[in-house]
């Protein structure tokens, strides 16, 4: 229990002392993830074996003192990241077998960090939904209750580090899908500034949203996480240039005079009472060190949730049509001739969520609906960005709550897909404008869920929301993850 | 109502594969002819997580034809998604342009029959081709399966899209033709319409003569000749003029050319028209071009056809029909400019290429860069035939000898004994010779009967095996038989 209840960075000063060695770490989860994950279901496709390979390889690049700081700890990977000849099925009876020819950026900068890779985790199909649910492989267990979801899409990455199976994961996030999971189990999740981390072998979602980012138990985790992950790509013109900072030496800086904007839209009707008060204590909390708690406007929120579902399922539409069976993926037994194998093969490959959105996607561009849905919505897209641009000239942070209520009971939702697409009401603003925002514990609710705070920061603001995440970590307390004993 | 009371209406959309050594979006050869599939990876495959990263080259070419067609260049376009299934269409979407294409309005300029005709450039955009269908049978209907090969899938396209200038079939064949050429002379597509590298869909509607308003228009498709454009759009103009004829209303619909039959079939109607939902591309930033950028490809650019045909009108004083014959095509200009460089009778080099050159190459076969006569050495054969070295008659022979061979007509002429024969006592021998053989001629002559005298100049020269100088041997029968009447 010793190693699981480790953080990474403690981890790193026992390698680097030689105390344990990268072998010890990974069979330490493998035993973890041989006790609780039957009954949690994180993974997808396990490579425990790979693992241990490569933490040999750690282990010898530690003894050449070649190690970089996350060299030697263990991680899990979302399914839509393309692992080369490792299944990568996003979930989706589409991809059931599908072996990738090549690894996606941030598999290969996670493999040259010297990370063991432990396996691929659960998601909702394709990354659409909000509980993980709609996986084709079945759900994803919320570990702090195994009646409730983990939430999604990245439900399997986090519940995997809720659960000691792992001290890392990376998830993906088109409107939420890293930092509602986040706030569900209790953990850190980032979903960085639009082009930090490469998309390039990402499975996509909506392209001009979707962004990868890291799930570890705390923020000092996670900013030594992002900081393996940032990097230009050149193989995706969308990647921003330029260096990245090392995060980790953003931590730990004074936070007196940090102006922190909370915007009303955001503290709605449906807004869960205890949520509110957590978001009210974290507040009062960096007012206590010294920050300045601003009142501001974001007038177009109410609008992100609309703007977002056109986006998304319109961009989701064309990304999700190469699945017409000639290439890889699912190809119908019931074939006749080309039209007849597009048909059939989409129609048993995805599951009602995914044709669902590619419906309402196509509906958006159609001829007659494109300037009334698709156009409109890139135009109040623009207004959002405006409402932030607004925002952080006056304030450098924004503090508000994750989701509207604590993680959901099994099937609660997934019948009103309405009501699952409320789940991301605050999150995805922050996909709309492009700009960085994360997740963190706010505490725990009456019936023992966890809580989560959303911290927005200015584009490529990353280091200031994670010092100041950092601060309101430290102030607030840990609330300790779920133990799984049985 | 006859064809000619119609005004005939044109418009082309012509697609140019750029010939750039990578695909648009991926590192993937682009040559042709290789074996199936050999020419791609994960991106021109379209395998999922998969980003497209512009090739640059593709962009310059592109700006280069806007620039050779006088097109308003955008420093700022984007890419669009075009989306639709089929099977040879690896993502199910073309990445193009649609709203903000890369080149805005030009126009283009050529002759036809004399008359200088204008062709206004609506837009030209940048977009990736789609890979290839291979049916097991004659036709998709009786196949038992297909094949798909991609690799030409994700190489560079230009689609020039011309306004509805054109008013007859020929004009648009031209026009064609002429997009060709220039296309060639900037070096930016080879253009070979057998290979598919230039294709070409037509739009085209009838009015009455002296009407404003443009009739209903059909696309015709799958014409993959200059010809077959002509043709299909004569047939076209006439199925339309019949229709309008009859009171009836032409549908707006496309239709695809059957060379074989020589007719045009509906392919679908407009209801069933794709709708491809067009949006910005979001996995591409927008292209943004520099003046800077734009005027090194202006400076670069080499001299188009037009002012070519000028030039050499100007300065060589070469007929028009000349200079057009051999500014159309730039291989041949190049040929013609590197041979005047050595030898200054413009119009003597130009009737050559125009006749024994052109000849020789249509025989043949062969593209004029793949000739083996150097231009210098097609110079000094002229030289040679001024000096009197060799006679007009020989020159055909050692042309043909260079061409064949490649040797220079100096080792030619020296090794086959093909000089001329201007020494006046040696010509002077075979004059008297051949007098000798051919009495009943001669005696002809001496009676008064001048044009005999062609008989033996002829004679003269074969006795001499073509060498002798012709001119002499004129003067010299002239004279040997002066000699005999005063005898
Ligand atoms: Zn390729």
């Amino acid at each position: 229990m010793e190693i699981l209840n480790r953080s990474a960075l403690e981890l790193r000063d026992l390698l680097d002392k030689r105390e344990i060695s990268s072998r010890d770490i990974v069979e330490a989860y493998i035993k973890r993830i041989e006790a609780v994950e039957p009954r949690v279901n994180s993974f997808v496709t396990l490579t425990l074996e790979e693992a241990l390979k490569d933490a040999d390889r750690a282990d010898e690049m530690i003894k050449n003192n070649t190690q970089t700081v996350l060299t030697g700890i263990p991680i899990a990977l979302k399914d839509n990241m393309s692992t080369y000849h490792v299944k990568t099925t996003c979930c989706s009876k589409m991809l059931e077998n599908y072996l990738p020819p090549f690894d996606a950026t941030v598999v290969k900068l996670v493999k040259e960090a010297g990370m063991p890779i432990l396996g691929k985790t659960n998601m909702d199909e394709f990354a659409m939904g909000s509980s993980t649910e709609t996986s084709y492989f079945g759900p994803t267990k919320n570990p702090w209750n195994l009646d409730y979801v983990p939430g999604g899409s990245s439900g399997g990455s986090a519940a995997s580090v809720a659960a000691r199976e792992t001290p890392f994961s990376l998830g993906s996030d088109t409107g939420g899908s890293i930092r509602q999971p986040a706030a569900f189990n209790g953990i850190v999740g980032i979903k960085p500034t639009y082009g930090l981390v490469s998309r390039y072998g990402v499975l996509p979602f909506a392209s001009s949203l979707d962004q990868v980012g890291p799930f570890a138990r705390n923020v000092a985790d996670s900013a030594a996480l992002l900081s393996v992950l940032a990097k230009h790509d050149s193989l995706e013109t969308t990647s921003l240039k330029g260096p990245r900072p090392d995060y980790l030496n953003a931590l730990g800086r004074d936070i007196k005079g940090l102006k922190v904007g909370v915007p009303k839209e955001f503290f709605i009707d449906g807004l869960n009472k205890e949520i509110e008060a957590a978001v009210k204590k974290a507040l009062d909390a960096l007012k206590a060190l010294g920050a300045e708690i601003i009142d501001i406007c974001l007038p177009h929120s109410d609008k992100a949730l609309a703007t977002y579902y056109l986006v998304a399922t319109a961009e989701c539409s064309s990304n999700m049509a190469r699945f017409d069976g000639v290439r890889f993926g699912h190809r119908s037994e019931n074939v006749k001739d080309s039209v007849t194998m597009f048909k059939h093969s989409r129609a048993e490959g995805f599951g009602p969520e995914v044709k669902r959105r590619i419906m309402l996607g196509t509906y958006a561009l159609s001829a007659g609906y494109y300037d009334a849905y698709y156009l409109k919505a890139l135009k109040v897209r623009r207004l959002i960005k405006e409402d932030f641009d607004q925002a952080f000239s006056q304030v450098d942070v924004i503090v508000t709550p994750t989701t509207p209520s604590t993680a959901f009971k099994f099937g609660e939702k997934v019948q009103d897909p309405v009501s699952m697409y409320l789940s991301d009401v605050f999150t995805t603003t922050a996909n709309l404008a492009g700009i960085p925002a994360l997740s963190m514990p706010a505490g725990l609710s009456s019936n023992n869920l966890p809580i989560g705070v959303q911290i927005f920061a200015p584009r490529l603001g990353e280091e200031i929301m994670l010092n100041a995440a950092f601060a309101l970590e430290k102030a607030l307390g840990s609330i300790g993850l779920p133990t799984l004993e049985v | 109502m006859p064809l000619n009371d119609y005004t005939i209406v044109i418009g082309l959309e012509v697609h140019a594969e750029l010939m750039t050594k990578s695909k648009l979006f991926c590192g993937c050869s682009t040559s042709f002819g290789s074996e199936a599939n050999s020419q791609v990876c994960p991106r021109c495959l379209g395998l999922p997580g998969t980003l497209p990263v512009l090739n640059k080259k593709a962009v310059e070419y592109a700006v280069k034809a806007g620039l050779a067609f006088d097109c308003d260049i955008s420093k700022y376009s984007k890419f669009d998604r075009k989306n639709y299934f089929y099977p040879d269409l690896s993502k199910a979407y073309q990445i193009s342009q649609f709203d903000q294409p890369i080149c805005g309005k030009g126009h283009v300029e050529f002759y036809v029959g004399g008359e200088k005709k204008v062709v206004g450039i609506n837009r030209i955009h940048l977009e990736e081709e789609a890979g290839k269908s291979v049916h097991s049978g004659a036709t998709i209907s009786d196949s038992e399966f297909s094949l798909e090969d991609y690799n030409r899938c994700g190489i560079p396209l230009i689609e020039i899209v011309s306004e509805p200038d054109m008013r007859s079939p020929e004009e648009a064949r031209i026009y064609m033709e002429t997009l060709r050429n220039i296309l060639r002379y900037v070096a930016v597509s080879d253009c070979k319409m057998e290979e598919g590298s230039l294709r070409c869909d037509a739009n085209i509607s009838l009015m009455p003569k002296g009407a404003t308003k443009y009739g209903t228009r059909t696309e015709i498709k799958n014409m993959n000749s200059f010809r077959a454009v002509q043709k299909a759009l004569e047939y076209e103009a006439l199925r339309h003029a019949k229709i309008l004829d009859r009171g009836e209303k032409i549908v707006q619909e496309t239709r695809t050319w059957d060379d074989i039959a020589g007719i045009t079939a509906s392919m679908r109607s407009k209801e069933e028209a794709h709708d491809y939902r067009y949006f910005p591309e979001p996995d591409l930033v927008p292209i943004v071009l520099t003046d800077e950028f734009i005027d090194d490809i202006k400076n670069g650019l080499p001299e188009l056809p037009v002012a070519k045909f000028h030039r050499y009108v100007d300065e060589y004083e070469l007929p028009e029909y000349d200079a057009e014959l051999i500014t159309a095509d730039k291989d041949l200009a190049e040929y013609f400019e590197a041979v005047i460089a050595n030898y200054k009778d413009y119009k003597a080099v130009s009737n050559w290429l125009m006749g024994e050159f052109m000849r020789l190459v249509n025989e043949q076969s062969v593209e004029i860069s793949e000739i083996k006569v150097k231009p210098e050495d097609l110079a000094m054969m002229f030289t040679l035939q001024e000096k009197g070295v060799i006679s007009s008659k020989i020159a055909k022979t050692v042309f043909e000898e260079m061409f064949h061979s490649g040797k220079d007509p100096e080792t030619i002429v020296k090794e086959k004994g093909l000089v001329q024969i201007s020494d006046a006592s040696e010509i002077e021998k075979i004059v008297l010779d051949v007098i000798e053989k051919n009495p009943g001629p001669v005696a002809q002559y001496l009676d008064g009967k001048e044009r005999v005298l062609g008989f033996l100049v002829g004679q003269v020269m074969k006795l001499s095996k073509g060498k002798a100088n012709p001119q002499m041997a004129n003067d010299y029968l002239r004279a040997a038989l002066a000699k005999m009447v005063k005898n």
